[in-house]
């Protein structure tokens, strides 16, 4: 691993140890208003100052950070999976599945998926609690992402697939099973953290902009999508700079994925 | 959803002149609406940017001033009503012509009203009349022309400010184009979708400046196309356009702070913010929901549970009033001051909710059926002050034990939810006014009426305070004399203060901006704000020889 890549996964994980200990504490309650306290400046009290409402930006953050990062590793991780399976079937399996596989995925990528989402959202209950509407919107993402890893593993499966390896173990008479498992997958594994670790951010941005179109997250839960839009207001941001802080942290995470997945080989 | 056609009376529209002597001629205006016009028809509008171009290029019979709230005369010379409500008369003004130089004449009058009025037309100006019955419309000389209405209209010379006259030689499948002859101080010369309207003055304008010659005094204005109003208001910081009619008061605080600009706040406006629960019985929501929301003290208790005074101190930071009804101080003739003044009393609200069977019950409020109290407020996706008070609503809900889900939705979805399906609990929306007289809330307040928000077009009342609102607003209608219409309302907003259908929030201030080389502003919080009267502004001589250059 080297220095640059490394100092990322350190940088990665204090600020997912930061977000998970301190959105814990008392202290940092996200939804309190301060309702003579709006749109404060940085102090002691509110270390980002208050946003429009009065409520603590840094706690904010912190919560957003927590949801963010949790939510967008497990819709990758379901996007993987699904490529995984799909690619895999294809690759392996050749001919009618290869080509049914491929048309599949042709499709998902062709669809609108922003409006199908748009859509989805307008379809959940009203009454579902802010932290459902969330867990559902990733799992709406990770059932969305999956097409274009698919294409990739797809490849990857295909080359493996004439491999020594591989021909030794069929005509040893291992089960299909066993085959993927104890020879496939071994040899894919760089491939699918590299996508997995590629489709988080990609994850964040996603919900980032249904946020921007404020149809993220329901009050008053935060999320990065919800803390970005924020930023919309551009005169309002000169004036009052450290509204770029979640920004910052945004950016910061999302280049310590890529900085991670910049040769996802030797990982 | 269409917007809502709330009547509401005038405004503080203080007078900002701020022009020395002698007007300047030429020059270009410039200002920012939000889209598209949708069609340059003037008979089909109905969205806001056509509404800006047809005011500043349509010439009507009568116009509202929006500075003194008073009528005057426009393309009618005068009027009259007649048989107690059932006719108006019109003189026609000799000498108008249209923009290509033909004249306008009584027969286009005519013309132009029987085209709207056409039984089956369905022609959006045509809905402010449906009250009048079958109407008939004759010439009665070269420069007269009547109108019959089947039933009595109170204060039916107020509707023409909306109807624009078109040429009666002009074919009618020829309206929507550029080129179509108008009567107002400008005519639409350049049009490019998703940039601007290039509007250049009518050279045959009737009204004349000091000296004879033919206003407006500048010689064109750009309407610019920008949805985003953050660039808009960048784009005014940097002189790119000259006014901004419609300020956020965030962004309203920072034009304050100083600039080539006059910020303007014109005190509380005539759009309201309300929220209102479904109380239509077939809804698809939980009966004891529907229990919950058809009763008058549960709304009562919610509404005292609201804290309106930091709504409108911290979401709009000063610059909105708590409302108490559904019309604003702003309108002095039709606001109703006996109604009480909103108080936030969440002791009060408990007692209200207990007195509707409601106990608290740990940290939640329960119903009598033990069903924990929470609902979920749906919102237009976007308009972050109305999500901030959605928030707000919220945490003070909470500290009666009741539990509410904010639903932000694109427009579309929320209209869907409150129109048709019924696939909600409660909405909060503000409804925007463009007419002054509670006529023009028909369509709210009738219990069959398709804006009657909480539980629209009944086929009977389905309360006896409805019933009331229903006979009220009839008589309101019909009545010849000021005072008895003034007190028929004054009786609607009281049941409506009492019942509470609508928890109305907050009137929000007008708030405006122009550059402070625009003379003889007269800002007004009836729309269009700041161009109400474009044919008298002017440019400081500096700006006017810069636009020239």
């Amino acid at each position: 691993m080297t220095r640059a890549r490394r100092a990322a996964a350190i940088a990665l994980g204090a600020v997912y140890l930061v977000s998970l200990g301190a959105s814990s504490l008392p202290h940092f309650d996200y939804a309190r208003q301060f309702r003579d306290c709006v749109t404060a400046a940085p102090s002691l009290g509110h270390p980002l100052g208050t946003d429009e409402l009065g409520r603590d930006s840094l706690a904010r953050l912190l919560h957003a950070s927590r949801v963010s990062l949790l939510l967008a590793p497990a819709a990758a991780l379901l996007a993987t999976a699904i490529a995984v399976a799909v690619g895999g079937v294809a690759g392996y399996r050749g001919g009618a599945w290869d080509a049914l596989a491929m048309k599949t995925t042709d499709v998902v990528l062709s669809l609108p998926w922003l409006f199908l989402l748009l859509i989805a959202r307008a379809w959940l209950p009203l009454t579902a609690p802010p932290w459902q509407t969330l867990v559902i919107t990733f799992a709406l993402l990770g059932c969305s992402g999956w097409a274009a890893p698919a294409r990739v593993i797809r490849g990857a499966i295909r080359e493996l697939r004439a491999s020594d390896a591989l021909l030794s173990a069929k005509a040893c008479g291992y089960s299909p099973w066993r085959v993927a498992v104890v020879h496939v997958l071994p040899g894919l594994r760089a491939i699918l953290l590299a996508q997995f670790l590629i489709l988080i951010p990609a994850f964040i941005l996603a919900e980032g902009n249904l946020g921007v179109l404020g149809l993220g997250v329901g009050e008053p839960l935060p999320s990065w999508g919800s803390l970005l839009r924020d930023l919309v207001n551009v005169p309002e941001v000169m004036e009052r700079p450290w509204m770029l802080a979640p920004l910052a942290v945004f950016a910061a995470v999302t280049g310590c994925f890529y900085l991670l997945t910049s040769s996802g080989e030797s990982i | 959803m269409k917007h809502f056609c709330i009547g509401l009376l005038w405004l503080a529209s203080g007078a900002l002149y701020a022009g020395p002597a002698a007007p300047r001629w030429g020059g270009e205006l410039r200002f920012c609406v939000r889209a598209d016009p949708k069609t340059f028809d003037p008979l089909l509008v109905d969205d806001q940017p056509g509404e800006t171009i047809r005011y500043l290029t349509g010439g009507v019979l009568i116009r509202l001033n929006r500075a003194t709230q008073e009528l005057q005369p426009e393309l009618a010379e005068s009027w009259q009503v007649g048989e107690r409500g059932r006719s108006i008369e019109f003189r026609i003004r000799q000498g108008a012509q249209f923009s290509d130089g033909s004249a306008f004449t009584a027969a286009d009058a005519a013309y132009t009203l029987k085209t709207i009025l056409a039984p089956g037309a369905n022609l959006p100006a045509a809905d402010a009349f449906s009250a009048g019955g079958a109407i008939t419309v004759e010439q009665l000389t070269p420069d007269r022309v009547r109108l019959r209405f089947a039933k009595a209209m109170a204060g039916v010379e107020r509707l023409f400010d909306q109807v624009v006259m078109v040429s009666s030689g002009w074919p009618a499948s020829r309206r929507a184009e550029t080129a179509m002859p108008v009567l107002g101080p400008y005519r639409v010369a350049e049009y490019r979708t998703g940039s601007y309207v290039l509007l250049r003055r009518n050279p045959h304008y009737w009204r004349t400046a000091e000296g004879g010659r033919r206003l407006p005094y500048i010689d064109a204005v750009r309407v610019v196309i920008q949805q985003n109003r953050s660039l808009e208001l960048l784009r005014f910081m940097k002189g790119d356009i000259d006014l901004v009619d419609t300020l956020d008061p965030g962004d309203y605080e920072k034009l304050t702070r100083g600039g080539a600009w006059h910020a303007y706040d014109l005190g509380p406006g005539l759009a309201t913010e309300q929220m209102w629960f479904n109380q239509r019985s077939a809804a698809p929501i939980p009966d004891y929901k529907k229990a919950w929301f058809q009763s008058r003290d549960f709304r009562a208790g919610i509404s005292s549970a609201v804290n309106r005074a930091d709504l409108a101190r911290v979401v709009y930071r000063g610059r909105a009033v708590a409302a108490a009804g559904p019309v604003s101080p702003a309108n002095r003739f039709w606001f109703d001051g006996r109604l009480p003044a909103p108080q936030y009393a969440p002791e009060q609200a408990l007692s209200l909710l207990a007195r509707a069977g409601f106990r608290r019950a740990g940290a939640a409020l329960r119903d009598s059926g033990g069903h924990a109290v929470e609902f979920s407020i749906i919102t237009n996706a976007g308009n972050r002050l109305r999500e901030g008070a959605a928030a707000m609503i919220q945490e003070d809900l909470a500290k009666i034990g009741v539990r509410v889900t904010v639903v932000t939705l694109d427009f579309p979805s929320l209209v869907e939810r409150i129109t048709h399906s019924f696939d909600y609990d409660a909405c909060l929306l503000g409804f925007s006014s463009v007419d002054l007289d509670p006529n023009g809330q028909m369509n709210v307040w009738l219990s069959t009426a398709n804006a009657h928000a909480w539980n629209p077009e009944q086929k009977a009342p389905a309360t006896a305070w409805e019933a009331e609102v229903d006979r009220l607003m009839a008589q309101e209608a019909t009545e010849p004399s000021a005072a008895r219409r003034k007190a028929a309302f004054d009786q609607v907003q009281e049941i409506a203060a009492r019942e509470a259908p609508m928890l109305f929030l907050v009137y929000r201030h007008t708030l405006c901006a122009a550059s402070d080389a625009l003379r003889n502003l007269s800002a007004s919080v009836l729309g269009p704000q700041l161009v109400w009267n474009v044919e008298q502004l002017y440019f400081a001589p500096e700006r006017a020889l810069e636009a020239r250059r």
